[in-house]
């Protein structure tokens, strides 16, 4: 029976030599994530359990990233109580204040995954780790309990959508513009229950950045999954941050999809998605003059080094117009200490930007950039619903770091090269 | 088991973040988060609710961040069911997981009227509209989620298994 890559990784680690899409399993886990927010109310459901204590302390990640470091006392009592949870079962990796980064950054960085494991957490951008050919999908509270428990979650086995990329990219194109013309071409339910599959030579064009920014919004897409094949620059990644490779699977050849899709890269140009809807997307060529009031550069889907360095190469010379608010948000603490020793921080102060410890923060309304009545944001987040990032008359565009950089200078959303 | 309830109607995409805005997610006390609930697309929604009310949405509704605290302020608002076209699948694990039931059916979801008197058996999967009388005929939950609803939820359904 042929199975994507993604059937491929559930079947082995169900124990089973092949599955069909629709089948229901039970399959081991080698990672169970949790954050700030999502992980008090599991380890409050886990005080139900009959059976007290987590299947294995080093398959665990709680990582306090979204009001930290706390933004109200609310807050600051539900990092106590996973600080609490962290210390009585001995989580190994549990990362607070110092330590923490973002975790779809994180979780990668410090080499928690690997190619072909089974991961599932508590926030649904969770499907980021695809990008190193890994299936990992987002869950709820509940799951995330069942899972620091027993090891073992139940899924059901997804189809998959082939995503076939072409081509060679044209400059300021990234993988946030590959990634938004996908949903605006499938819509935000398109790949609902389904796998998102990248396959075809224009991967090699992607950096590793880029195809994490593309799998982090797999779920913008209503995915279950977005999973990318495993070659040279993966393996590098792993060597680098993981110290192995995990298991490398690949789709059968007659493997079959639920439908293709096929993105030629020379064809696309800088994407902006319009509120409120990941999926109301546009081309930097057809915005029109929409006036910014903050500009946001960060988050799990574009606060990582290639990141900053697209904004900085934007910012470098430059200021933000006078009226608008840019906030830079380094994904970790590696890459904020990356970013300073390239010399990046001091571009971005230099530009008039703020440049803060990493935190969720502002992408989903949190604290660090609230937005006013009928306020505009060009993010470089992922979702942009009504009053995500603050009031529910306000705004936001979501673009790439390029975008967002250039919107910031000009106080409206443009492309770089209108800079020129 | 039966819900018996005045509809509440909403349209496509109800994400998680118009069902409980983030600003709130630093607290987790059900009753305090039901306070909130549907807030930012339904400021009368609170005010309105009475317990045993049913939610009808459209296409992908619950899409958007995994946070059970969706989930978790309907339920504690005193909404008995949740009837859509589609759910996204997050949202969907997670009310099967907490107990609130939730029922895919597009006709209903598409003929159903805002403050239509609704009732659905769960056991049969039959939705009824009282106000129009017309009746639905819903998908029933495979086996293995009926278990898990049997047990009250996916915490009980783990401990019945050890």
């Amino acid at each position: 029976m042929s199975m994507t890559m993604s059937q491929k990784i559930l079947a082995a680690h169900a124990g089973l030599d092949s599955v069909v899409p629709g089948q229901l399993i039970e399959a081991d886990l080698d990672l169970v994530l949790g954050n700030d927010i999502t992980s008090p109310v599991a380890i409050k459901a886990m005080e139900s359990m009959e059976k007290q204590g987590v299947f294995d302390k080093n398959k665990i990640a709680l990582v306090m990233d979204h009001f930290i470091p706390n933004k109200d006392i609310k807050s600051a009592e539900h990092c106590k109580c996973v600080r609490e949870f962290a210390r009585r079962f001995d989580v190994t990796h549990y990362y607070d204040v110092g330590e923490m980064g973002i975790e779809h950054a994180l979780v990668p960085e410090k080499g928690l995954i690997a190619a072909g494991e089974l991961c599932i957490g508590a926030d649904s951008h969770t499907c980021t780790y695809g990008a190193l050919g890994a299936f990992s999908t987002g869950v709820g509270s509940t799951d995330m309990a069942a899972g620091m428990a027993t090891g073992k979650a139940w899924f059901k086995v997804p189809e998959a959508i082939r995503v076939n990329v072409t081509g060679r990219k044209a400059p300021y194109v990234t993988g946030k513009d590959v990634i938004l013309h996908l949903i605006g071409l499938i819509g935000v339910d398109g790949a609902l229950y389904r796998s998102l599959e990248f396959t075809g030579d224009g991967i090699a064009e992607l950096s590793m950045d880029d195809r994490f920014t593309i799998a982090n919004m797999a779920i913008e897409a209503g995915a279950k999954n977005g999973i990318f094949p495993v070659d040279d620059l993966t393996l590098a990644y792993l060597d680098e941050h993981a110290g192995r490779h995990g298991s490398i699977y690949e789709a059968d050849p007659d493997a079959v999809y639920a439908s293709e899709v096929t993105i030629d890269l020379a064809a696309l140009k800088p994407t902006v998605s319009f509120p409120h809807l990941p999926s109301n997307t546009r081309t930097i060529d057809t915005c029109g003059e929409v006036t910014v009031d903050q500009a946001v550069i960060g988050s799990c889907t574009n606060g990582r080094i290639g990141d900053l360095r697209a904004a900085a190469e934007v910012l470098k010379g430059r200021h933000v117009k006078k009226g608008v608010r840019c906030i830079i948000i380094p994904a970790t603490q590696a890459i904020y200490l990356q970013a300073m020793e390239e010399g990046l921080l001091k571009i971005f102060i230099e530009a008039g930007a703020v440049v803060s410890t990493p935190t969720c923060g502002p992408c989903l309304g949190g604290y660090m950039g609230i937005l006013a009545a009928g306020e505009k944001c060009i993010s470089t987040t992922n979702r942009n619903f009504i009053g995500r990032m603050g009031d529910v008359t306000s705004e936001v565009y979501l673009a790439s770091p390029y975008v967002a950089a250039a919107s910031a200078v000009t106080g409206y959303i443009c492309s770089p090269e209108e800079l020129k | 088991m039966k819900a018996n309830g005045a509809v509440f109607k909403y349209g496509d995409n109800i994400d998680t973040d118009v069902i409980i805005p983030a600003r709130y997610l630093n607290s987790s006390d059900p009753a305090e988060l039901a306070t909130h609930c549907m807030e930012d697309i339904d400021k009368t929604f609170t005010a309105r609710v009475k317990a045993g009310d049913i939610i009808v949405g459209c296409k992908n509704f619950g899409c958007g961040s995994s946070r059970e605290h969706a989930p978790i302020a309907i339920k504690a608002a005193g909404v008995s069911c949740v009837i859509a076209e589609t759910f996204a699948r997050i949202f969907y694990r997670n009310s099967i997981n907490i107990g609130l039931p939730i029922v895919e059916c597009p006709e209903a979801a598409r003929e159903i009227k805002d403050g239509d008197r609704v009732e659905v058996d769960f056991d049969s999967g039959v939705i009824r509209d009282l106000t129009t009388g017309r009746s639905f005929k819903a998908q029933p939950f495979p086996p293995f989620m009926q278990k898990i609803i049997n047990c009250g939820g996916l915490m009980n359904y783990v401990n019945s298994a050890e």
